[in-house]
């Protein structure tokens, strides 16, 4: 048996076993992965790796040498197939199964395919350093690009293969780029700044099929007509890793369903973007797919396993890298009524502002303004929280 | 125990958790919000935070090591 189970090696399930290491935790950890890699970030991926300006190997967070040094057991290419909750087991690919004393689920995301447009080569979604390797490989010899989602991911494609020289369209469903995460007034803001770099950015606007031409994707049939493509990236999103735990009694709804300690049961916590645990400061329940999550809970879980009964009532945090804006976003930018404008000029793309709901400042953002943005981050009214 | 910080400064992406956990080791650039180390040999007082704020970096970009060479 192992004294601590963690299923999923990346950011998340690796953060967890260095805290319990870092705070003295002496049993056993085995870190279980799917991948065939050892601990990696997807962060880079969309952005250095995509655009070939650094090597994959430069995302690996830490190697079998670091692992070893702090006695945790790395078990690669091993997916997780079910749980017992009851005989506190899993069961892996290989037809292994795992006993555990404390379990931590961190198997993260599955990205949406969009059923219609798996198949065809030339289609991708962008998840793992594979999926990159084989997108940046069609960008070497595609010319026109149609990125399908707004979101952060589908921004960052966008304006990576922009500036590798293609000609890039970005279709969103909604009325601006990232409008779901940053709201409507910078979502306009970074719909301008994709244009101004000749990207083309379609809004409001509803996919329906792919163009296909000898099993090769060659355009995009949308509520705007057809757009022709010799590549396409599906990033409209992802979904919790959670299909194994079916049937194993845990609640499940869009996430691993937990309470204010992020645990699902007895002994079973789980953390990451495949987490959904009750906010404590906010009232509601919360799943947050960035990457300091991934490590901010990461330190809760292991002081939770350790016994301190802390509950997890994070300031969200999500940056993202776009040509030459780093945007940095603290708190909840999307459910606020007004942005105020605290220092810089937006036209400048150097600012930083306030979201406010009722008058109450609920996030702040900054576009290269990194430490500016830092200090604002005070003015969030009682860590982040917002009226249910 | 003597404790040595390390900045890989080309993965850092410029969170600022670090100026936030352990102030007196970190601050930020001005211009582009990319760390920077003030005191790579930090006094013992500090351990804790600045054990905090390499956990809580966000790119892994932050090493630390004992008077040994150990992590």
């Amino acid at each position: 048996m192992t004294d601590v189970l963690v299923v999923g090696a990346s950011a998340a399930g690796l953060a967890t076993a260095e805290a319990l290491r870092r705070r003295g935790f002496t049993g056993s950890i085995r870190l279980l992965g799917a991948e065939e890699h050892p601990p990696y970030d997807r962060p880079p991926l969309s952005k250095e790796v995509l655009a070939g300006t650094r090597d994959p190997e430069r995302v690996v967070l830490r190697g079998a040498d670091d692992l070893a040094a702090l006695d945790i057991e790395l078990v690669t290419g091993r997916g997780a197939t079910a749980l017992d909750v009851v005989r506190r087991e899993v069961s892996d690919t290989a037809g292994r199964r795992h006993a555990y004393g404390s379990l931590v689920i961190a198997t993260g995301l599955t990205p949406r395919r969009l059923g219609r447009f798996a198949g065809p080569a030339g289609v991708h979604v962008l998840r793992t350093v594979e999926d990159t390797r084989r997108l940046h490989a069609d960008l070497l010899t595609a010319r026109r690009l149609v990125v399908l989602g707004g979101g952060v991911l589908g921004c960052e494609i966008a304006a990576t293969a922009r500036q590798r020289g293609l000609d890039v369209t970005l279709v969103d469903r909604g009325p601006a780029p990232m409008a779901r995460q940053a709201g409507p007034r910078l979502g306009a803001l970074l719909a301008d700044l994709h244009r101004a770099h000749g990207v083309k950015v379609l809004t409001d606007v509803t996919v329906e099929d792919p163009v296909v031409h000898e099993a090769r994707v060659t355009g995009v049939r949308t509520s705007a007509g057809r757009i022709a493509a010799d590549a396409v990236v599906v990033a409209v999103g992802a979904t919790p890793a959670t299909g194994w735990l079916r049937g194993s009694g845990l609640v499940l709804s869009d996430g691993v369903v937990c309470d204010s300690r992020c645990r699902a049961a007895e002994g079973v916590y789980a953390v990451g973007d495949v987490a959904r645990w009750w906010h404590e400061g906010q009232g509601r329940s919360v799943r947050l797919e960035n990457r300091t999550n991934a490590t901010e809970q990461a330190l809760a879980v292991a002081d939770n396993i350790m016994g301190a009964d802390r509950p997890y009532v994070p300031v969200p945090y999500f940056w993202t890298d776009q040509y030459d804006v780093r945007m940095q976003v603290f708190g909840d930018l999307a459910g606020a009524d007004a942005l105020r404008v605290l220092e810089g000029d937006p036209a400048t793309r150097k600012f930083v502002a306030a979201a406010e709901s009722g008058g109450r400042v609920i996030g702040v953002v900054g576009w290269n303004s990194a430490r500016a943005v830092r200090r604002a981050r005070g003015l969030i009214a009682d860590r982040g929280v917002v009226d249910a | 125990m003597s404790m040595t910080v390390e900045i890989d400064e080309p993965r850092c992406v410029a969170a600022g958790h670090c100026a936030a956990a352990a102030p007196g080791v970190f601050d930020q650039r001005d211009d582009d919000g990319v760390v920077v180390l003030l005191d790579p040999t930090p006094p013992a007082g500090e351990h804790g935070k600045v054990r905090e704020a390499a956990a809580l970096c966000p790119a892994a970009a932050i090493t630390l090591r004992d008077r040994g060479g150990a992590r």
